[in-house]
């Protein structure tokens, strides 16, 4: 596989969130808004950076037996290093995002990637896996978050975005609408998957 | 012991702010093993056995040892291999007592340890400054409150598997619209206020 094509797969081929459907509890717990979307985005995928980096030096040196729990110490490490950052630089963040910052720990996106890919390959594709669906996973978050915050709050970062006469749809950023917005995203992934494919 | 605050907690805890549907923790195996109602079942009750347990032993860890030593930055670490290491004591003990379930749920134990519902209630009970027993009695019940929501899909999903639905929608989108369904009905909870 060429280094580009390692790459871009995290991009659209096997966006984590629309294709292979991992990391989902982030995903909908936190996207109420873009801000949160993108800042739960952006620590998930510096964990994941340096969870690859980490795991593809040492892969050699981990026993088969061991290497699930090792890989699992390798990540704690990161989030709790992500967790004490976020809480000194970016306060109401932290707040905002609240438990599912320790919680990264889980996301089976980071688990997923350092057993399939960072114990199998050398650190410079490890690093470009690591990158591109780190990107996927915070565009991702991001058109979940901005479909939610237009529609359920009328703003986009925080900018009023409608018009005063427009009632914001509160459902959608409540848990329902995390729920329901998600599941139509996959399904328009699929039809856009099928209309190519039809060609 | 103040029995009030108890049932509030377990009230709340399963109904009010499911750890499913309202709070969002322990999506994957909710969308992962809820095809089949024997599985989902399964993997339920081994859920609630292992929150219970995890609730009880990461507190007093947490409150014995890195709160009197001052690392209480270390908790995610810590609980993270605690409850690795409990989980891999049930699937022993499962493999040995109960086969056909161990057979059942197959991939989807190991995944417990990546279960997020699990380490986040092993994080809220310090977060909410509970106390031994109520940690406990919350863990019991969140186990109780995601197996219920899981149940619950698993008998939607059997039927929808008959359904017809438009294709890009089938799988896990039409799952994902259905649970958006029944957290609108949890939403419903939200109302009672137990004081």
């Amino acid at each position: 596989m060429s280094a580009w094509k390692i790459f871009i797969r995290g991009l659209w081929e096997d966006v984590p969130l629309f294709r292979l459907v991992l990391g989902l509890c982030p995903a909908l717990a936190v996207t109420t808004s873009l801000r949160n979307g993108l800042g739960m985005g952006l620590a998930t995928a510096s964990v994941l950076l340096g969870s690859n980096f980490v795991v593809s030096l040492v892969r050699k040196a981990i026993p088969a037996k061991i290497r699930i729990p090792s890989f699992i110490v390798v990540i704690a490490s990161f989030v709790t290093i992500v967790d004490l950052v976020m809480h000194g630089f970016t306060p109401e963040l932290h707040k905002a995002l609240g438990i599912f910052i320790p919680l990264i720990v889980v996301n089976c996106l980071i688990l997923g990637r350092a057993e399939a890919f960072a114990s199998k390959n050398s650190l410079g594709r490890s690093l470009l896996d690591a990158a591109g669906m780190g990107l996927g996973f915070i565009l991702a978050l991001c058109i979940l978050g901005s479909v939610r915050e237009i529609l359920g709050s009328g703003t986009i970062g925080g900018f009023v975005l409608t018009p005063e006469s427009y009632r914001p749809v509160l459902l959608l950023i409540l848990p329902p609408g995390g729920f329901i917005v998600y599941g139509l995203l996959i399904a328009w992934f699929n039809l856009l998957d099928s209309e190519r494919g039809g060609r | 012991m103040n029995f009030d605050s108890l049932f509030v907690i377990v009230i709340s805890t399963i109904f009010i702010n499911n750890f499913v549907l309202s709070r969002f923790l322990g999506l994957c195996p909710f969308l992962g093993v809820s095809r089949n109602l024997n599985s989902a079942f399964g993997m339920g009750m081994a859920v609630i056995f292992v929150m219970t347990i995890a609730s009880f032993v990461t507190w007093p860890i947490y409150q014995l040892i890195l709160v009197p030593y001052g690392i209480t930055y270390l908790r995610t670490i810590v609980f993270i291999l605690v409850i690795a290491s409990l989980v891999q004591f049930v699937e022993m003990v499962m493999n040995k007592t109960a086969p056909a379930l161990y057979q059942a749920l197959g991939i989807f134990l190991p995944l417990i340890t990546t279960n997020c519902a699990i380490l986040g209630v092993a994080v809220l009970n310090i977060e909410d400054e509970l106390t031994l027993i109520e940690s406990l009695v919350q863990g019991l019940s969140a186990g109780i409150g995601f197996t219920l929501a899981l149940v619950l899909m698993a008998g939607i999903r059997e039927r929808l598997e008959l359904g017809q639905v438009p294709e890009s929608l089938r799988g896990v989108p039409i799952a994902l619209v259905c649970a958006g369904l029944m957290s609108i009905a949890f939403l419903g909870f939200a109302g009672f206020s137990i004081k």
